[in-house]
């Protein structure tokens, strides 16, 4: 069985990456392989790197408050591009609140503060869209 | 009992400080006492000051400053309450600014949003989704004109988080002054303009390392000359503490930056006493109540020391470590929040305890969303409880002489001089920085931190013990989305009345010194006074010096 594929990615102009990494490095822990979009990416760049790394899941990461427009955008770029065998999940300071119309926009789920980096690795495992 | 000859000399020299010092401010109070009615001494001393203490510990204000920087600390006058804030447009923030002044606030701290911190007007389309998030947004000098309209500039002091385009909102602050009628050698504030922990902790970087700290030692140049009373810089560890650092590394990453941008400015022909004295600092308050005490205690010592061995600073004031103290929002919980007033007032009082100069305690809301004006005003009366009802502050550095502290302080020391050792060999902090390693050790301690949580090695209350299903509730504050339309229209309505002439000029002005070697502040001066925006100064300079590209260190 081949290893699980994840972009770890960082949209938008913020600067807070340890969550992110020290997700990543949970994950490579986990047994998956994990590429790093590195800050300030933007939409279109994500959506692009994930198709030219041809990965599993998307695992977005804000902490400035602009999921509300970010998430969604790469939602709708991900259908333009028909990447809908992606999984896509999120994390950062995103209030309770928003959640919905984020999951409605198609993110999977949303992790918050207080994540063990755990149950992020057994989300990915049971809700992959793509055969390993 | 007596103190040996050599000791009673320094605590002349310290006496005849406090003297100067009540002459000119007397303290706070004619007694000090406990509670109870016990006397409390302004200090504290062995019975007998040996060399070992002499040497390591000292007298307040006195070298090396491990007992802190001012000769009477509190009992002077408390530490500046200032809490860090701004979101949404200037009209708003400039709301909440006078709100916190009336509340007994006694200096500003301004919160930028990302744009602005990147050098891009409101209307640019990498801003989208991020105008007035994470602070405020300010595009030009009017925006700058109504953040601080009714705010006297010659009374408060002002604090700025702005890194890569510090400069220019620096520019800005003294135009608005101008306008206020106050000369720019009468303002007093800091911006933070500590680009290499934007490379290896905070992200919020323009252009490259080479460039970025000739800017910096432009600033701090012009400002020795013009803006005399300005903190040029805020050598921050803050933000490396956030990054999952532990307080070592916070030490040894934020004093290995501040050896960098002395050398710069050194080797760019400035004298350390010139700009020294107007150095400042910004660390972290984390959970470890005692291990920080120690840490700013460790921090000022270890300063004075590498600054007055590397470079024969004789300024008492170039070897002090005078700092700023936020208390770490990385350990606040989103589950159960009020918790989190707890574990703010603890680490405030660490700030307090290790002799901080300014002091920013962080929300109970904040690992939700930005402060409402509720959770805010608690922050704030928490520093205001421990000034006026704990007795803390009516002696100096009351911790000193505890063994485990001073263990603690010696052990910081030792250990980031040898952190600080290893950064020498790889040629500064810049370099380690360049190839990652500073990164690579933040992230590290960050994954090994995550690790004891989870395995329940390191408690953290009401999230991985004393777990209630209860959920926050009760407001946050929200950002309007149309904060981005309105600032766009503005910069479109600016763009049409000023002065596109004076602009053009100004920005080629700045183009040419930004290619030679030209001191670039007073043109940056020039070209806000003419409404040219953060945007088009950035780019102008984007075209000069390029933009930085970070390495991937996962």
């Amino acid at each position: 069985m081949r290893k699980i594929r994840v972009l770890a990615a960082k949209p938008g102009l913020d600067g807070h990456d340890r969550g992110v990494k020290v997700i990543s490095a949970a994950l490579r822990d986990a047994g998956m392989e994990v590429i790093y979009t590195g800050l300030r990416q933007t939409p279109e760049q994500i959506v692009a790197a994930a198709m030219q790394e041809d990965v599993d899941v998307i695992a977005l990461s804000v902490l400035s408050g602009a999921h509300d427009y970010l998430f969604p955008r790469v939602m709708e770029l991900m259908r333009e591009k028909k990447l809908d065998d992606v999984l896509v999940i999120g994390g950062g300071i995103i209030p309770e609140e928003d959640v919905p119309a984020l999951k409605q926009a198609g993110i999977a789920e949303i992790f918050g503060p207080g994540t063990n980096t755990g149950a992020i690795v057994a989300f990915i495992t049971n809700n992959l869209k793509r055969a390993l | 009992m007596s103190q040996p000859q050599e000791f009673k000399e320094k605590l002349a020299a310290w006496q005849a400080k406090v003297d100067k010092s009540l002459a000119k401010h007397p303290e706070r109070k004619a007694q000090f006492t406990t509670i109870s009615g016990l006397p409390v001494e302004r200090l504290y001393l062995p019975a007998q000051a040996d060399q070992g203490y002499a040497d390591k510990l000292g007298l307040p204000g006195q070298y090396p400053f491990t007992r802190g920087v001012q000769p009477t600390m509190y009992r002077g006058r408390f530490w500046t309450m200032r809490q860090y804030a701004g979101f949404a447009s200037a009209a708003e923030s400039n709301r909440r600014y006078r709100y916190l002044l009336e509340q007994g606030q006694t200096g500003l701290s301004v919160a930028f949003d990302l744009p602005t911190q990147i050098g891009y007007d409101a209307d640019h389309d990498m801003a989208r989704g991020e105008v007035g998030k994470v602070g405020v947004s300010i595009s030009s000098l009017k925006d700058m004109e109504i953040l601080f309209d009714q705010i006297p500039l010659d009374k408060v002091s002002t604090s700025m988080t702005i890194n890569a385009p510090a400069g220019v909102l620096l520019a800005m602050y003294i135009a608005v002054a101008e306008k206020q009628g106050v000369k720019a050698e009468q303002l007093r504030g800091t911006i933070q303009n500590d680009i290499l922990k934007e490379y290896s902790s905070r992200g919020t970087y323009i252009f490259p390392p080479k460039p970025s700290m000739r800017i910096i030692t432009n600033i701090f140049a012009y400002c020795a000359q013009q803006v005399p009373q300005w903190n040029t810089i805020s050598i921050s560890g803050y933000h490396i503490r956030e990054a999952g650092s532990t307080a070592v590394q916070e030490v040894a990453f934020t004093l290995a930056n501040g050896l960098a941008y002395v050398k710069a400015a050194v080797e760019a022909g400035l004298d350390v006493d010139a700009f020294g004295p107007r150095l400042s600092f910004f660390f972290n308050s984390h959970l470890d109540f005692l291990e920080e005490v120690a840490k700013y205690r460790a921090a000022r010592r270890l300063w004075a020391r590498l600054i007055q061995e590397r470079f024969g600073a004789k300024d008492p004031k170039s070897l002090m470590v005078r700092f700023h103290t936020q208390t770490a929002g990385c350990s606040l919980t989103a589950q159960q929040p009020k918790n989190n007033i707890v574990r703010v007032a603890f680490q405030a009082m660490s700030a307090v305890l290790g002799g901080t100069q300014s002091l920013h305690t962080n929300s109970m809301d904040e690992a939700l969303s930005l402060p409402t004006t509720e959770a805010v005003t608690i922050a704030l009366r928490t520093q205001q409880l421990i000034a006026y009802e704990t007795g803390v502050t009516e002696t100096i550095d009351p911790l000193a002489g505890s063994y485990y502290v001073e263990a603690l302080t010696d052990q910081i020391e030792q250990k980031a001089h040898d952190y600080i050792k290893r950064i020498d060999e790889m040629g500064g902090a810049p370099e380690a920085i360049e190839r990652g390693f500073v990164q690579r050790e933040i992230q590290e301690a960050a994954y090994a931190y995550q690790k004891a949580i989870e395995t329940g090695e390191r408690v953290v209350v009401g999230m991985n013990k004393f777990v209630t299903k209860d959920k926050h509730q009760g407001e946050l504050l929200r950002v309007d989305p149309k904060v981005r339309e309105e600032q766009a229209t503005a910069l479109a309505k600016l763009r049409a009345e000023r002065d596109n002439q004076a602009v053009t000029a100004g920005l080629a002005a700045l183009k040419a010194a930004a290619q030679g070697e030209e001191n670039l502040m007073p043109h940056l001066v020039n070209c806000v006074r003419a409404y040219a925006t953060l945007g088009e100064i950035c780019d102008t300079l984007r075209g000069v010096f390029g933009e930085y590209r970070a390495p991937s260190t996962i």
